[in-house]
């Protein structure tokens, strides 16, 4: 059973950051990491593919820093990396156009399963995986809390608003979108990192898999007008002072509010 | 507008919907249509026949649960029939399994998680989160015909849906859904009920992933003990297996509105708040000055959650 996982490498803000003129941003330059949904899609790949003797293909589409997000999940069991990049694909940010390029690898890897990430922790579109089983013409099951395989078939956990799940049958060739939570994502060896050091990260432009970076581009479902900070006129009023004044306000304002 | 409906009952988010729809409607977007698919579309009609909806749409399907490739198939119908010029539905599970294939495959204009929806000259312009919520982005749709919108729960106006509508035309509409479906429903299963409802909690103190580890998890329990606090958790902590299900809180939880609300070490995301927007008073602690969870918040301190636990111990005593 060949497995097609695509990965993304999210940015996180954590430091200070400003916006420039142009919408972009300025400062404090994003931390990269592999997206959380993604080692769980993942470590699902390759639990599924030890037993039944398979292939975990992970594939991202992203500049050469997310070759690190790919030797992270060659570390953590994939058995082979493909980053798709090239001249024309750098606005390919929506899901629709991301979708149309993961597509063009599908179709050259015909895998029996795909597994995404629900959703990704700094775009958060959750909307990627089952737009690309959509352009494959592909089953698919959005959030999905439980895998389990049954002879042909594949039962899966669909997990739903106010924690009730809904269980049901797909079979393969199929897509799935994983949820956290799913399973216990292994954390890498030393000989694990070392050994995915060695295995083959390919690179795969427009050319490669027949695309044509104006049609991915003239697929997106949106444009991006422009970034803006959020409004903080609505927020919380801050408590400042030594924490043991903090803490006495905090005990106040509990009382006052329980007792009203 | 498609209204979304399990077990029966029409979900709250469909009023929202409904809202958000009237709302453009009068920015000038056209008449607002419901539609409602469903086995048991039908028994839904009444209650979306209301102020600002001039139809209703009802599709029935083949089978009583929610099928994502039916719904794809069916909404696609609608729109080549009437071509809307926007598509909303909520940012729901449900939507997530069909929605972004229906844009795709329809070369639809497509935005999900969307928080603000404005009609303007050439269309919506819509606002959703970048950055994990850090910023916000503003998004609009050159050239598409029809747009796919997948409202943020709990962040539009609710519909008024005690005024009656001067009445909205009901038309059944029969698609050939046979064959369509390529999941097989089991079951659907109730969350597991675990030893507390902590919805029923006057005083919560919800703990989120910053508290960093199992042990020190245990030493936060001690401390709500002391101060007489339900203990509630967010998403990471109960797969991580340190806490019970039924202590989670948000969209895949429980929804709770108590007295007093502590967040201890949570960040806030869309899913989580959807959980605990409603609670009377929140109070947040959390090392970030930047986390969103000081914007649902009342009261806020950037600090270490563990100094403020152990002061908070020694003021309640
Ligand atoms: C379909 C779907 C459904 C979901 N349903 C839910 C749900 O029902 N409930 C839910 O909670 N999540 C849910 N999630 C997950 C959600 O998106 C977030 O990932 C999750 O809420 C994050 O939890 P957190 O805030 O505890 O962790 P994080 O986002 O990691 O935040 C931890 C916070 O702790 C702070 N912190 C760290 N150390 C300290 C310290 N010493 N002192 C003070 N602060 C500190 C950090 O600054 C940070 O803000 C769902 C996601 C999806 C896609
Ligand atoms: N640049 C990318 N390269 C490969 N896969 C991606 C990329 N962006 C998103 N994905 C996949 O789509 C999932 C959901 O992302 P999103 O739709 O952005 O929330 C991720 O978990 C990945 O599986």
């Amino acid at each position: 059973m060949k497995i097609l996982v695509p990965v993304k490498q999210v940015a996180s803000l954590d430091g200070d950051f400003t916006l420039a003129d142009d919408g972009g941003l300025r400062e404090g330059e994003p931390t990269w990491r592999l997206n959380e949904w993604d080692e769980f899609s993942l470590e699902a790949a390759v639990q599924l593919s030890e037993a039944a003797d398979g292939e975990v293909v992970v594939v991202s589409v992203g500049p050469e820093r997310v070759e690190e997000a790919l030797r992270a999940c060659l570390a953590r069991g994939a058995d082979r990396a493909i980053r798709v990049w090239g001249e024309g694909l750098a606005g390919a940010a929506d899901p629709l156009s991301l979708a149309s390029v993961l597509a063009a690898v599908a179709r050259a890897e015909a895998p029996a399963l795909i597994l995404c990430g629900a959703q990704s922790a700094d775009a958060a579109h959750a909307a990627t995986g089952v737009a690309l089983a959509g352009l494959l013409d592909l089953p698919r099951v959005a959030v999905v809390s439980a895998i389990e395989r049954d002879g042909r078939h594949l039962t899966v956990q669909r997990e739903l608003e106010g924690g009730a799940v809904e269980v049901l049958r797909i079979a393969p060739p199929c897509l799935l979108t994983v949820q956290t939570g799913i399973n216990r994502p292994r954390q890498p060896t030393l000989r694990a990192i070392r050994q995915a050091r060695m295995k083959p990260v390919a690179v795969a432009g427009p050319a490669e898999l027949a695309l044509e970076p104006a049609v991915v581009l003239a697929g997106a479902g949106s444009r991006t007008v422009g970034l803006r900070e959020r409004p903080r006129s609505a927020g919380a009023k801050l408590l400042e002072g030594a924490p043991a004044d903090v803490a006495a306000r905090i005990t106040e304002i509990v009382k006052e509010s329980l007792a009203r | 507008m498609l209204a979304e409906a399990r077990r029966g009952r029409l979900r709250p988010v469909s009023v929202e919907l409904i809202g958000a729809a009237c709302a453009l409607s009068e920015e000038g977007a056209g008449p607002v249509t419901v539609a409602l698919i469903g086995a048991d579309a039908e028994t839904h009609a009444a209650a979306v026949d209301v102020v600002g909806v001039e139809h209703v749409l009802v599709v029935p399907t083949p089978q009583p649960a929610f099928e994502a490739h039916v719904m794809q198939t069916a909404v696609a119908a609608l729109i080549e029939r009437r071509a809307p010029s926007l598509v909303l539905a909520g940012h729901t599970i449900d939507s997530l399994g069909f929605a972004p294939a229906l844009a795709a495959c329809g070369g639809h204009g497509f935005a999900s998680d969307v928080t603000a929806i404005h009609w303007g000259e050439h269309g919506a312009v819509v606002q959703r989160g970048a950055y994990g919520d850090r910023l916000i982005a503003e998004l609009d749709f050159p050239g598409r015909q029809t747009v796919v919108l997948l409202l943020r729960p709990g962040a539009f106006a609710l519909a008024a849906t005690d005024r009656a509508s001067p009445g909205a035309t009901v038309e059944r509409i029969e698609l050939d859904l046979a064959g369509c479906a390529r999941t097989e429903h089991v079951e659907l299963r109730d969350p597991p009920t675990g030893d507390v409802d902590i919805a029923k909690a006057d005083f919560v103190l919800a703990l989120g992933r910053g508290v960093g580890t199992a042990e020190q998890l245990e030493r936060l329990e001690r401390v709500a003990d002391a101060i007489g606090a339900t203990v509630a958790v967010s998403g990471p902590l109960v797969e991580a297996g340190w806490a019970e299900r039924s202590r989670k809180v948000g969209q895949s939880g429980n929804t709770v509105a108590p007295r007093v609300y502590l967040a201890f070490g949570i960040s806030g995301a869309a899913q989580h708040v959807a959980g605990m927007s409603r609670s009377r008073m929140i109070i947040a602690v959390n090392s970030d000055p930047g986390a969103r969870i000081f914007d649902v918040a009342h009261y806020g301190a950037v600090a270490d959650l563990f100094v403020i636990a152990a002061e908070l111990e020694r003021s309640f005593a």
